[in-house]
């Protein structure tokens, strides 16, 4: 639509408003984040804690979904055994695209203080992950902060063009 | 507890030599220093060959054979009233005997007393099960099995309890490093992309204090992003971080505290 015509119609009382498709698809995809509810350990607590009323999550259009076909944000959080490992990539690849992984804690970034056999080193060996929050446990406003990372970071996404993951598999 | 050394120079010496606690000794009674102890011990000697017996820390501790293990508890349930079977487990001294000791916890409701089970068992040898005496025994001869390799015979529901059922080896035996074998730390990768994902995915980094400050397939800094893979090392661009409302979004209105209205009273 040309300028001239924006004009006249606003002029004459219209509500029109120019944008890209990518601010308007990012700006409803970024305040409608809806993750998994999928707690692994103690992070998870902190995770509940933070959807619950005090911290609220809701307010930013995050809302838990009980299956991971309704869901496109998965946070991990807690520690990733390697028994549970093949069950949270089954969970990452139910989930329909676009889709954006939270590593809570230090457990799920780096495998943490268990430095054992049982443990998964890392959930990016997994899986790509696109926020790394420390902490252990991060606090309610940690985790808060990390999904306005993230919305701020699908906000400077193209939709058109996928964007690289950072892991290869 | 433990006697106090000084830790000053700790961190100078190359090595900490107080590291592990070391037990002291308890004493050990006769069994027949306490009254229903020896009615018991009796009891149990009449039936059984009963290798050693003791009380140790209020419990009556009886070493036997393996051989003996189901008369024993069979005479401990129905003659004696130990009716629970608290704990067992088993400790590797393969090492030092070939073999482990495999302990019972057992405790009498009626008589208020604790009785231990010891008996030592050979590498390749199966134990018993008693599964059929007490439920709490099915778990926890599971457990002994997954996380020591105890074989045990006649068992209804013989699986790993804890580690997964393709799992190698028994992570508790003493000769298991802690941080896994080859097996385990590329367990969760074999499973799930297959052994020709190892080049792509590489080694476990076991160092909690690793971070390549210039890797930019594994990290992007806020602010700094930059495309996958990219050289950092000598240019890094700044990408700004902005909020939502401050790039005019319709919908979404920064707080001016000057427009906004205060209450004065609830209403």
């Amino acid at each position: 639509m040309a300028q001239h015509k924006i004009n006249y119609l606003q002029d004459s009382g219209a509500a029109v408003k120019l944008t890209t498709i990518d601010k308007l698809v990012n700006f409803g995809r970024s305040n409608s984040l809806w993750p998994m509810t999928y707690g692994l350990a103690c992070c998870a607590i902190e995770m509940m804690a933070t959807g619950a009323s005090r911290y609220d999550f809701d307010r930013f259009g995050t809302i838990f979904r009980a299956s991971p076909r309704q869901s496109d944000v998965l946070i991990i959080a807690g520690t990733l055994t390697k028994k549970h490992a093949e069950f949270m990539r089954r969970l990452y690849d139910q989930m329909p695209d676009p889709k954006w992984v939270i590593s809570m804690g230090s457990c799920a970034n780096t495998g943490g203080m268990f430095n054992t056999y049982a443990t998964v080193q890392g959930a990016d060996r997994i899986i790509p992950v696109d926020i790394y929050l420390p902490g252990c446990a991060p606090r309610p406003e940690t985790l808060q902060y990390a999904l306005m990372t993230l919305q701020q970071k699908i906000r400077k996404e193209s939709i058109f063009r996928a964007h690289k993951k950072k892991r290869l598999v | 507890m433990r006697k106090y050394t000084p830790k000053d120079s700790v961190q100078r010496q190359s090595y900490f030599s107080d590291r592990f606690f070391v037990t002291p000794p308890v004493p050990r009674f006769n069994p027949n220093s306490d009254e229903i102890f020896a009615k018991d011990f009796a009891e149990i000697d009449y039936s059984i060959q009963v290798k050693e017996g003791y009380i140790e820390n209020n419990h009556l501790v009886i070493i036997i054979d393996k051989s003996f293990l189901i008369s024993c508890v069979k005479t401990l349930k129905e003659k004696l009233e130990y009716d629970m079977l608290i704990e067992l487990s088993a400790i590797d001294y393969l090492a030092k005997k070939d073999g482990y000791e495999i302990f019972y916890e057992f405790l009498s409701l009626s008589k208020h007393r604790r009785i231990r089970v010891k008996c030592f068992l050979q590498k390749d040898e199966a134990i018993n099960s008693l599964t059929p005496f007490f439920s709490s025994a099915n778990w926890s001869e599971r457990e002994m099995y997954d996380m020591l390799g105890v074989k045990v015979s006649g068992h209804p529901n013989m699986k790993r309890i804890i580690m997964p059922d393709d799992w190698y080896d028994h992570p508790l035996k003493k000769t298991y490093p802690l941080q896994g074998d080859e097996a385990a730390s590329w367990y969760e990768v074999d499973k799930i992309f297959g052994k020709e994902a190892r080049d792509i995915i590489g080694p476990e980094q076991r160092d909690p204090a690793a971070i390549d400050r210039y890797d930019t397939t594994r990290f992007a800094r806020l602010g700094h992003e930059v495309p996958f893979g990219m050289d950092i090392s000598q240019f890094e661009p700044e990408t700004s971080i902005s909020y939502e409302e401050e790039a005019g979004n319709t919908l979404v209105k920064k707080l001016k505290p000057e427009e906004s209205v205060v209450l004065k009273r609830r209403r």
